[in-house]
């Protein structure tokens, strides 16, 4: 469904310049649920921005639905973005509409429905999240959990092939979490949708996940079935899952080393 | 000495060229997001994807009816004031009914127009950009952008068709609120013969004085919403730049329209 082939990514000029990807390659296949597994600024949210087309990479290749998009433009990247649905981590819910319009508004400007049908399909989506009957607040009137849950009503109003999930349970306590959980893994089961989730939540992925890849630094460390990935005998790996500490992946995210640079301060 | 002092040119000139550099940079996104947002509202309902008129009326209620008590006043105002002002000169000149024909003209060429395209830059302006620039914050136009809906259509253009539609009839209004100040005090507190005060205003007014206010205050609505939409568009980043942006859309909107008030009086009274 979702192939990507040697794609790299650098931000910034001259000697600034950060590899934030480096050759990073995977294949996410249909109705399963592959999570991006990595700690802060390993690259893992860059990944997903590829997949939706809002960065453009340095090179490689991303082959959605068969269908290569890094090249596309205007109507052509349109009509692929019609073809998957995303739920971002602040949920991304227009703060002026209502939960029934923002989950009308891809059908409204997408389909020809009329309104009757449009109004009875958003009520299905909601009933699918479990929030019928939240039709008429506003976003700021909802929790944490009941926003993602909206976000992900409004990601599935088109019925895509493919949803992204960006950080699905960040924030939230663990039976929002659960739900979320629960939620990803009926809609892949039960429609065929291909899930590609993006999360540091380690529990949850092992929970919900048919493959999960792990980066460090914009490189894949460790890739395979939940399984493979609690039995991996990489240190990094390890730590990660663990959550300690101390470990090959340093805790500290300074390049300079600090008595050198203390001292540097001292001579001044 | 000699070596310093270049330096110094030299580094200041890099400074000056840095500063035009980036001049030249928002001028021409401004020109690419103005000529986005004119195919968008114009060209591509011609092309089979008319445009919602929904929002439009939301807008239109957002940006005219509800700025419509501050113009009346602030206009009102503005011809009481001219009113007062120019009767004390002209009463030396011996010419106090013609307080009417400055009030008039006044308005119609200048301050009507002016005045109510300030007003808005910072009613209208501020709002536009604190409020789309608060949904790029929170991605929301990053998420219009995925469900494959053009922000460019979806935000700017009900605003920008609103504020089109709304503005000339503001200003007309705020031309008959102008009028209106300058007659009441006219004939109240100056003491001026009503009907010489409408005859000498009539006479001195024409249709050309109107026109023009409306042309202008056409080309004021497209500075508002473009800089407005413009500050919203580059905000990266969090709720200080959403501020700081507001606070420059205001400032450049209405330097903007006194430039372009500017340049078409000179261009309609004197040129033509």
């Amino acid at each position: 469904m979702i192939k990507v082939n040697n794609l790299r990514k650098s931000f910034g000029e001259g000697d600034k310049r950060i590899t934030v990807l480096e050759d990073f390659n995977a294949h996410m296949e249909k109705g399963q649920i592959t999570s991006i597994i990595g700690g802060s600024g390993s690259g893992k949210s860059t990944v997903l921005k590829h997949l939706i087309g809002a960065y453009r990479p340095d090179s490689g290749e991303i082959w959605i639905d068969g269908e290569e998009v890094t090249q596309l433009k205007g109507e052509a990247i349109g009509n692929v973005r019609k073809k998957f649905g995303i739920m971002f981590q602040s949920g991304a819910l227009f703060n002026s509409l209502t939960v029934e319009d923002n989950v009308a508004l891809p059908m409204r400007e997408h389909t020809g429905l009329n309104e009757a049908t449009i109004l009875i399909m958003v009520k299905m989506k909601l009933e699918m999240v479990g929030l019928r009957g939240a039709e008429h607040l506003k976003p700021a009137q909802l929790s944490g959990g009941m926003v993602k849950r909206i976000a992900l009503a409004r990601a599935i109003a088109l019925d895509p092939k493919i949803v992204f999930y960006d950080e699905p349970s960040a924030g939230l306590d663990p039976i929002s979490i659960g739900v979320i959980d629960k939620l990803i893994m009926d809609l892949s089961k039960k429609m065929g949708i291909t899930s590609v989730v993006v999360t540091h939540e380690i529990p949850s992925a092992m929970r919900i996940s048919d493959k999960i890849i792990m980066l460090f630094k914009g490189e894949i460390i460790a890739e395979g079935t939940p399984e493979e990935i609690r039995n991996s005998n990489d240190q990094r790996v390890i730590q990660f899952i663990e959550g300690s500490p101390d470990g090959p992946i340093p805790f500290s995210k300074s390049q300079t080393d600090y008595g050198d640079e203390l001292k540097e301060m001292s001579r001044v | 000495m000699v070596r310093s002092f270049f330096g110094f040119i030299g580094r200041r000139g890099f400074e000056f060229a840095g500063v035009f550099e980036n001049f030249f940079k928002e001028i021409s996104g401004l020109y690419y997001l103005t000529r986005a947002t004119l195919y968008c509202t114009f060209i591509e309902p011609l092309r089979g994807k008319p445009n919602k008129w929904r929002p439009v009326w939301t807008q239109m209620e957002e940006v005219g009816v509800k700025s419509t008590t501050i113009v009346f006043l602030v206009s009102f105002l503005i011809g009481v004031i001219l009113a007062f002002q120019s009767a004390h000169q002209l009463s030396r000149l011996g010419a106090l009914e013609f307080v009417g024909a400055l009030v008039g003209v006044a308005i119609l060429r200048e301050l009507g127009p002016l005045m109510t395209a300030l007003v808005m830059s910072g009613r209208v302006g501020a709002a536009f950009t604190a409020e789309m620039g608060t949904m790029k914050v929170s991605d929301e136009v990053l998420a219009l952008e995925i469900m494959a809906l053009n922000p460019v259509k979806f935000l700017i253009t009900p605003r920008f068709l609103a504020l089109l539609i709304m503005l000339p009839c503001l200003t007309i209004m705020a031309d008959l609120m102008g009028i209106l100040g300058g007659f009441l005090i006219g004939t109240t507190t100056l003491g001026i013969d009503p009907v010489t005060y409408i005859n000498n205003s009539l006479d001195a007014m024409v249709i050309k004085d109107v026109v023009t206010g409306l042309v202008k205050s056409v080309v004021f609505a497209v500075i508002i919403v473009m800089v407005g939409s413009y500050m919203a568009f580059i905000i990266e980043g969090g709720a200080e730049m959403v501020g700081q942006n507001t606070r420059t859309a205001v400032v450049v909107s209405m330097i903007l329209v006194i430039i372009a008030d500017l340049i078409f009086t000179s261009l309609f009274f004197f040129v033509l």
